[in-house]
């Protein structure tokens, strides 16, 4: 059974951003990490690129399939997760710990399209 | 709605991934494709390969109806000898490629993709019109498993009790079991030693329950019969071959007998060979972990040069290399050329397409 974690909010697309403060953590839930099976490579923007709520950002790649990771907020990036370059398995370890992308969000209240925990464990069965 | 073969329930029963392939529902992994791909290079795997279509071509002229409709050369070819080679449409493009199995001087045993099966089938039975034999497909009747790996002639014979240590790699016999005639052949698609064993849907559930009761072999899926495949260079029907590309394109010009008196495509093959190639397949190998795949552009100076067919972080390696169908301009060994991946474009260069050394058993 997937993982789902309370105060996160859930994109359709099995994207989830953890908000704190004006900053928003976007990564792959553990539901996408478990389809997708073991992670090989994580493909990932750049610091100071723009992300769009709705549009590709990225892409997480097994073996056999590449997965484009969708924003689920809008803003401009503050951070990548370097860590994701040399150990893309840590988003089959934890994938709600280790996020992709830190975005400042230029709209916070863009989170009010999203789910919340309950609504997207809905969706996963 | 998609086929399923004699081992489908099997698969069902050890939760594998199933995805539609060549018109089956097929295991693509039952637990990691990663693990699957190393069983085979360093002991034992086993592959439902029943999807794949046998057509037996039988009669006085099955000889010279073969040297028409296949690129090899099967003339003076010894009973229980395997050719590989390809079916070509008269422009040159290619119908399929296959193995042919000679059992006598008229009786040849063809084994073709999955996905062509009613296309082959077609075409073999229109061209035979005009011979004096007979082209049957015995694709429902016949199931197929091939067991891949350094430790598979030990288990073959002990476990499935075939003796088939004689065997020379692209050769088969038939054997007596349980009152049908079960056929072997020292084949496969890994790049490693292996057998291919083609029986009723009967043998072949026991032949599987066996194999995985015994404990040394994994069940493969197709994900790694894929990376298997790609790591050693060897084509596959739709990603380096299609209808409309040549065997000379995709690199395997020395199946093409040219100097055969005949067969269907030879004239443009011949052509092709003489004014040159304007496209050819070639392996490229990137820096960088970003994977290539299917459809990506390859780019030379912000020019698109060529597409990837097939593209893998190659399992034995970790290098992320490619095959992909080039401009000729770009194609000599050590050019530089770049692929884009999700918008970036990554450094590589032509290189090899044998990723990786096959040890087949000779």
């Amino acid at each position: 059974m997937a993982k789902v974690i309370e105060g996160l909010y859930y994109a359709e697309s099995h994207e989830y951003v953890r908000v704190e403060g004006e900053f928003g953590y976007v990564g792959i839930t553990d539901y996408a990490q478990s389809q997708l099976g073991n992670v090989t490579y994580v493909d990932m923007p750049e610091v100071d690129d723009e992300v769009t709520a709705g549009e590709e950002f990225g892409a997480v790649e097994s073996v056999k399939a590449a997965s484009d990771v969708i924003s689920p907020v809008s803003g401009t990036i503050v951070e990548i997760n370097e860590a994701l370059e040399d150990q893309p398995e840590l988003i089959n370890q934890d994938a709600f710990a280790n996020w992709i992308i830190k975005v400042q969000l230029s709209d916070p209240s863009e989170v009010e399209n999203l789910m919340d925990a309950a609504a997207y464990e809905a969706i996963c069965k | 709605m998609d086929k399923r073969t004699c081992l489908y329930e099997k698969h069902i029963g050890l939760e594998a991934k199933m995805v539609s392939f060549g018109g089956f529902e097929m295991p693509i992994q039952y637990t990691d494709i990663t693990d699957e791909h190393l069983a085979v290079r360093q002991h034992c795997g086993v592959f439902d390969v029943s999807h794949m279509g046998e057509v037996l071509v039988t009669g006085p002229e099955a000889e010279r109806f073969v040297q028409h409709i296949f690129t090899n050369d099967v003339k003076g070819l010894e009973a229980g000898k395997i050719l590989y080679g390809m079916m070509l449409h008269e422009n040159g493009g290619t119908i399929d490629d296959l193995l042919v199995y000679k059992e006598a001087d008229d009786r040849f045993f063809l084994v073709i993709n999955a996905a062509n099966i009613d296309k082959d089938y077609a075409w073999i039975s229109s061209e035979a019109q005009k011979y004096d034999v007979k082209a049957e497909n015995q694709s429902e009747y016949y199931g197929q498993i091939a067991v891949q790996g350094p430790d598979t002639e030990r288990i073959v014979e002990s476990v499935l009790g075939l003796e088939c240590k004689e065997l020379v790699f692209y050769t088969f016999k038939h054997i007596e079991v349980d009152g049908e005639t079960i056929i072997v052949s020292r084949t496969g698609y890994t790049g490693e030693d292996g057998f291919e064993i083609y029986g009723s849907h009967k043998f072949i559930q026991q032949a599987w329950d066996k194999l995985l009761a015994c404990g040394e072999v994994k069940p493969c899926g197709l994900g790694c019969r894929d990376t298997l495949r790609f790591e050693v260079g060897l084509p596959l029907y739709g990603d380096e071959l299609t209808d409309d590309l040549s065997p000379l394109e995709a690199g395997l010009g020395m199946f093409c007998k040219l100097d055969k008196e005949e067969f269907v495509g030879r004239e443009a093959v011949a052509k092709q060979k003489e004014e040159g190639l304007t496209r050819k397949i070639v392996g490229i190998e990137l820096e960088g972990k970003a994977i290539p795949r299917h459809g990506y552009e390859v780019v030379v100076n912000d020019e698109v040069v060529g597409h990837v067919t097939t593209g893998y972080n190659s399992i034995m390696t970790g290098k992320s290399v490619c095959m992909a169908l080039v401009d000729i301009a770009y194609a000599k060994l050590d050019t530089p050329v770049q692929v884009r991946i999700h918008r970036k474009l990554h450094n590589g260069v032509v290189v090899k397409k044998r990723f990786y050394q096959k040890s087949y058993k000779k």
